[in-house]
């Protein structure tokens, strides 16, 4: 291991952690909910009558989020390096998993580690070590 | 009622900045993050830690109140035990994410930006969902009827 300091963006990383652990806040103290994506979305496929509305407002929020920051700059770059098939494929895992796992990134790592939820930690130890375990595949025993 | 979609709305844009802002948006950089035995950026380690720190005081404080600032009950999620589901499903989330590096909140957002590949990842993302929704009526686990169980999902 060694660390790639030209990539590395501590303050960046650091500000837009906050503003994401402040939306994490907002929602928790002004809704009651957890700001977890994969379960506000997958909610979506359950409709209960007064359960819809405010998940296509959240996610409408998200989705608009570039346009939203259009207005003030340019969007910073997106790459995505893996092709179709693959980008398919992690699609349907990530869908049908994070709903088996009841949280993805969001609603584990970020507000369930908030939580101090043991359920949440074994959840985002288990992700971080399957996406340190994928990458190493994919980078230095498959991609070489 | 409103208010609440007011502040879902405003949470989703904030999140999303949030994304964009750390770079975590960009499955470049995350993919970087994972790359723990190649090339490390540390990055990502910082937008959590940067969250939780916000967070646990954030949590903290809702979990003294019988309801929230806007009158709506507390809905937290309540078990505290692990078990295979959650420890499968985490497992095969984290070989999804590594493979491209996006988890559902960042794909919205690239989506939201016009990224083709982001809108096909987001397209089979809710196709698995629906594919896990048909499992569960399949497998009349009862979780369904009430909906209970999901209503506290992460």
């Amino acid at each position: 291991m060694s660390i790639d300091w030209t990539a590395f963006t501590p303050w960046s990383a650091l500000l837009g952690g906050i503003l994401i652990g402040l939306a994490a806040a907002i929602f928790v103290l002004l809704n009651g909910r957890i700001a977890g994506i994969s379960g506000i979305l997958g909610g979506l496929l359950r409709p209960a009558s007064g359960d819809v509305v405010w998940r296509v407002a959240f996610l409408a929020g998200l989705i608009l989020a570039p346009l939203a920051w259009l207005v003030l700059a340019d969007l910073p770059p997106i790459r995505i390096e893996a092709g179709y098939p693959l980008v398919i494929v992690a699609g349907l895992l990530v869908g049908i998993s994070t709903r088996y796992g009841s949280g993805c990134t969001s609603g584990h790592g970020v507000c369930g580690l908030s939580r101090l939820s043991p359920r949440s930690l074994a959840a985002t130890l288990a992700f971080m070590a399957t996406g340190f375990a994928t990458v190493f595949v994919m980078r230095h025993l498959l991609g070489g | 009622m409103h208010r609440t979609l007011i502040s879902a709305f405003v949470t989703g844009l904030l999140f999303g900045i949030g994304l964009l802002v750390s770079g975590m948006a960009n499955p470049e950089k995350v993919l970087g993050f994972l790359d723990l035995f190649g090339n490390w950026d540390p990055s990502l380690a910082f937008v959590m830690g940067g969250a939780i720190a916000v967070g646990l005081v954030a949590f903290r404080l809702a979990g003294q109140r019988r309801q929230s600032l806007l009158g709506e009950p507390l809905r937290l999620p309540a078990r505290r035990d692990i078990d295979t589901r959650l420890m499968l499903g985490s497992l095969g989330f984290g070989v999804g994410w590594g493979l491209v590096g996006f988890c559902p909140g960042p794909a919205l957002v690239a989506l939201g930006a016009g990224e083709l590949k982001a809108v096909l990842f987001v397209a089979a993302m809710v196709v698995g969902m629906g594919l896990f929704e048909l499992l569960e009526r399949r497998g009349g686990s009862g979780a369904i009827a009430t909906g209970a169980t999901h209503k506290v999902d992460n």
